[in-house]
């Protein structure tokens, strides 16, 4: 697949937040074999620990996706991005414009009004976005070429609160790539989202708060990739009734 | 003069932002700057000047979702 021209074959975006160190956050990249991580911008403190995480991200050869997470207004997401830009020397920008601090859903308005000045001033936007067709229609239109839709609220791990929406999406956007952004908790969750035509999954909490970071993040990576199998595989229809596999011709009468 | 640093009342002698952000210790070079809500680019940083009350932010590499 590809994401603004640039070819990614791992079909999973790993966050970089909440781990216990920055080794088990390493051994996590690598056992997931994820390309791209997501990254913030925080104030600096005086000892310079940004730069250290900076290095730290940089030995890894994954691609960097800075985040605009908590910003609530278009100007508060597009000065960030700006400064993710500055800073990270890419012009990828996963945009998060929050509308709600309780469920931390997307204010898809300012979303779509923020992804059209980020698109015009040059930047590859990546947006979180909910599962509405007409919200992926104009953010579209606005530049965007990659869709985000949550599976659940952020942090949430309750999986696909809803799978139908997802399908339609992948119906409506059949050649812009899909990534789930939000919400997975299991690598049931993650697989199910690639058994409805996702092209991604964009995790972080799920590996971060596992008991075992480094074995979830690679239980992710298999559950992604058999669910993308499945999806290929074209899966069968499932019927209300039960169907004998075993042939019933040939069958011995013994009463 | 006083300015606002990252939510910070710091004392400065310097008046242009590059020359002020290694009289405040910011020595990397990857941090980004916005003034009063502004972005500034590195490459505006010298003829950026600050006056009394400024507010700047410097913002650098984080962990993130």
């Amino acid at each position: 697949m590809h994401f603004y021209g640039t070819e990614v074959t791992a079909p999973l975006l790993l966050g970089t937040a909440q781990y216990p160190s920055p080794a088990i956050l390493d051994a996590a990249i690598k056992a997931c074999g994820t390309q791209i991580v997501t990254v913030s911008l925080r104030r600096e403190t005086a000892d310079g620990s940004g730069a250290g995480f900076f290095d730290v991200l940089r030995q890894t050869g994954c691609r960097i996706l800075p985040n605009t997470a908590g910003c609530h207004t278009v100007q508060e997401a597009v000065t960030t991005a700006r400064m993710a830009r500055d800073v990270f020397g890419t012009d990828w920008i996963k945009l998060e414009v929050i509308g709600h601090s309780d469920n931390l859903q997307p204010d898809v308005f300012a979303l779509v009004e923020a992804a059209r000045t980020l698109s015009d001033d040059g930047f590859h936007v990546f947006p979180y976005t909910t599962d509405d067709l007409v919200v992926g229609e104009k953010l579209l239109e606005a530049g965007c070429e990659v869709l985000m839709p949550w599976g659940a609220p952020i942090g949430s791990g309750q999986g696909l609160r809803n799978p139908d929406a997802l399908r339609s999406m992948r119906a409506h956007f059949p050649d812009v790539p899909l990534i789930v952004d939000a919400g997975i908790g299991r690598p049931s969750d993650a697989c199910e989202a690639m058994e409805l035509g996702m092209d991604a999954v964009l995790l972080n909490t799920a590996v971060a708060k596992a008991g075992d970071p480094v074995k979830m993040a690679h239980a992710m990576s298999v559950a992604i990739r058999a669910g993308r199998e499945g999806y290929c595989a074209d899966p069968m229809e499932r019927r209300d009734m039960a169907v004998p596999s075993t042939p019933i011709l040939g069958l011995a009468e013994m009463a | 003069m006083l300015i606002i640093v990252n939510a910070e009342p710091r004392e400065i002698v310097e008046t242009t932002l590059l020359a002020a952000l290694y009289e405040l210790g910011f020595a990397s070079p990857a941090v980004a700057t916005a003034l009063n809500g502004n972005f500034v680019p590195r490459t505006a940083r010298e003829s950026t000047t600050l006056k009394d009350g400024d507010r700047l932010e410097v913002l650098a590499p984080m962990q993130g979702g």
